[in-house]
């Protein structure tokens, strides 16, 4: 099994085979974490644009540090330093960054689908870290290593996601990838938030509104981030989003034993989770952060090493050389 | 093209005596006292570095440490492989500080794997020392290395390739010389 495509836009057309690839791939470097010289010179020489035209902290860092530690070189746009707020188009500003010779780049753009237009149009491989409301592929890939590592298997687990449902490309992310593992999964939230074709994303999705009949049995709680803008009064104020969907140590105690509690952060605590929750055995929430970045590591490792050839001619060259 | 044997070097049995005189050898010249460690490469230096630490344990009773080494990320040609060659993963359960370690491979031939194994350990801490062991040395060295501990030594041509083959892995215990199945610059003669 190998990794044989240039992007990675989405979990959605990731294979079963693909996405088990990818996370042993990302064992070693999870490993790599550990040592106390973090710093590979695998990627030495390459460079790695990180454009942003949306704002974010973690997983702009994540990849840069993915980046840094694989030994390559990082350029930064962000959207509000960029020529975007002087009307460049977004293929424009693309074709500008390629010209400067990158071997990557990190897209995180509003607009669902723009990775997928760079990646038809940019000579490079594309890494789509969030775009509008489709997904957040690497997102979708550091939770299953991290359920992985936490449940010693992917399959055919029940898994809750509690939240904003409507407005998140990571539940997206998740729905898809682990709906190929047989995962039954179901989605929690107020109804404004629980739009009825979520349900047509993959086999085993499943609406439910209330958080007391979506927990039990489940072996994973995914609790997504509630941006405070959306939480509109009088049609959900604050104090209503707490007393249904905040996850308390009782409503969690309504799920497996032990089952994994997950968060894509940042969290606000207080608001769609409890303290005391977060800071339980149960939380796998810094074991993501961690993740997170070996996942990243193992997909710029596999997007920009190696030259054009191919699985097989991978194996003729024979694991080491010299 | 299919490699095609030209000779056989050594056979089972002289494929176990020499890894039994390395074994000799290495207490021989290192001991086993300083905390030595033997550090197998991936793929075929693992089942040589557990079958010599069970000789020494054997000969001293004492206990070899041994860990487990993948160079993928160390390798100095990544960009020229073709596709992704695999990572996997590295298993070194204890402190190389202040360690005697011995990296143990099957071929010796450019030297560019122990160049990579030796960065990769650098990255794990600071041992007292490294020695090389490899249970063929086939010569045409790029760099300027040589083994501590050499099984056999063999001329060979460049585009001659060693085939050790070992029980753990291959279901038998022989070394054999074969004619390169693919042209030079694509196999490299070490596995």
């Amino acid at each position: 099994m190998s990794f044989t495509f240039r992007h990675l836009l989405g979990t959605e057309t990731l294979s079963r085979d693909e996405i088990l690839f990818l996370l042993d791939q990302s064992r070693a470097f999870q490993e790599i974490q550990r040592h106390p010289l973090k710093k590979l010179a695998t990627l030495r020489g390459k460079s790695v644009v990180l454009a942003f035209f949306e704002t974010s902290t973690r997983t702009r860092i994540s990849f840069g540090a993915a980046a840094a530690r694989l030994g390559a070189d990082t350029m930064n746009l962000q959207a509000e330093s960029s020529s975007l707020s002087k009307g460049e188009s977004l293929v424009d500003t693309a074709r500008t960054l390629e010209a400067m010779k990158p071997d990557v780049i990190v897209v995180r753009h509003a607009a669902s689908g723009a990775p997928h237009f760079l990646a038809e149009r940019l000579g490079i491989p594309v890494i789509n870290a969030g775009d509008g409301l489709h997904e957040h592929p690497s997102q979708g890939l550091l939770d299953a290593l991290t359920i992985r590592d936490r449940l010693g298997r992917l399959e055919d687990l029940n898994v809750t996601i509690v939240g904003d449902i409507r407005h998140s490309r990571v539940a997206r992310s998740n729905i898809h990838l682990l709906a190929k593992f047989g995962c039954r999964i179901t989605l929690c939230g107020p109804a404004m938030w629980l739009p009825a074709e979520m349900t047509q994303l993959a086999p085993n999705v499943r609406l439910e509104p209330a958080l007391e009949r979506a927990l039990p049995g489940a072996h994973v709680v995914m609790v997504l981030r509630v941006q405070t803008e959306r939480l509109l009064e009088p049609a959900l104020p604050a104090e209503e989003y707490i007393r249904q969907y905040q996850l308390t140590p009782e409503r969690l105690a309504m799920a497996r034993p032990h089952a994994a509690l997950m968060h894509p952060g940042p969290m606000i605590r207080g608001l769609e989770i409890d303290p005391v929750v977060a800071d339980s055995p149960q939380s796998c929430v810094l074991e993501q952060v961690t993740n997170g970045v070996a996942v990243r590591m193992a997909i710029l490792y596999l997007l920009t090493s190696g030259a054009p050839g191919g699985a097989d001619a991978a194996r003729a060259t024979g694991p080491a050389a010299g | 093209m299919p490699a095609r044997e030209k000779a056989q070097l050594l056979n089972a049995a002289e494929t176990g005596r020499t890894i039994e005189r390395l074994a000799h050898e290495i207490i021989e010249k290192t001991g086993v006292q300083h905390g030595v460690a033997l550090i197998g490469i991936r793929r075929r230096g693992v089942p040589l570095a557990q079958r010599l630490a069970r000789t020494m344990r054997a000969l001293t009773g004492a206990e070899v440490p041994i860990g487990v080494l993948d160079i993928t990320l160390y390798r100095d040609d990544l960009s020229l492989a073709a596709g992704h060659p695999v990572v996997q993963s590295s298993e070194i359960p204890f402190s190389v500080d202040d360690r005697d370690l011995i990296l143990v491979d099957d071929v010796l031939f450019t030297g560019r794997t122990a160049r990579a194994a030796m960065n990769g350990l650098f990255d794990l801490g600071r041992p007292r020392r490294i020695q090389l062991c490899a249970l063929v040395d086939r010569g045409h060295r790029e760099l300027p290395i040589e083994a501590n501990y050499v099984g056999r030594r063999i001329e060979t041509r460049a585009d001659e390739l060693i085939d050790v083959r070992l029980a753990e892995l291959d279901g038998e215990d022989r070394v054999v010389l074969v004619s390169a199945a693919a042209p030079p610059a694509a196999r490299t003669g070490e596995s």
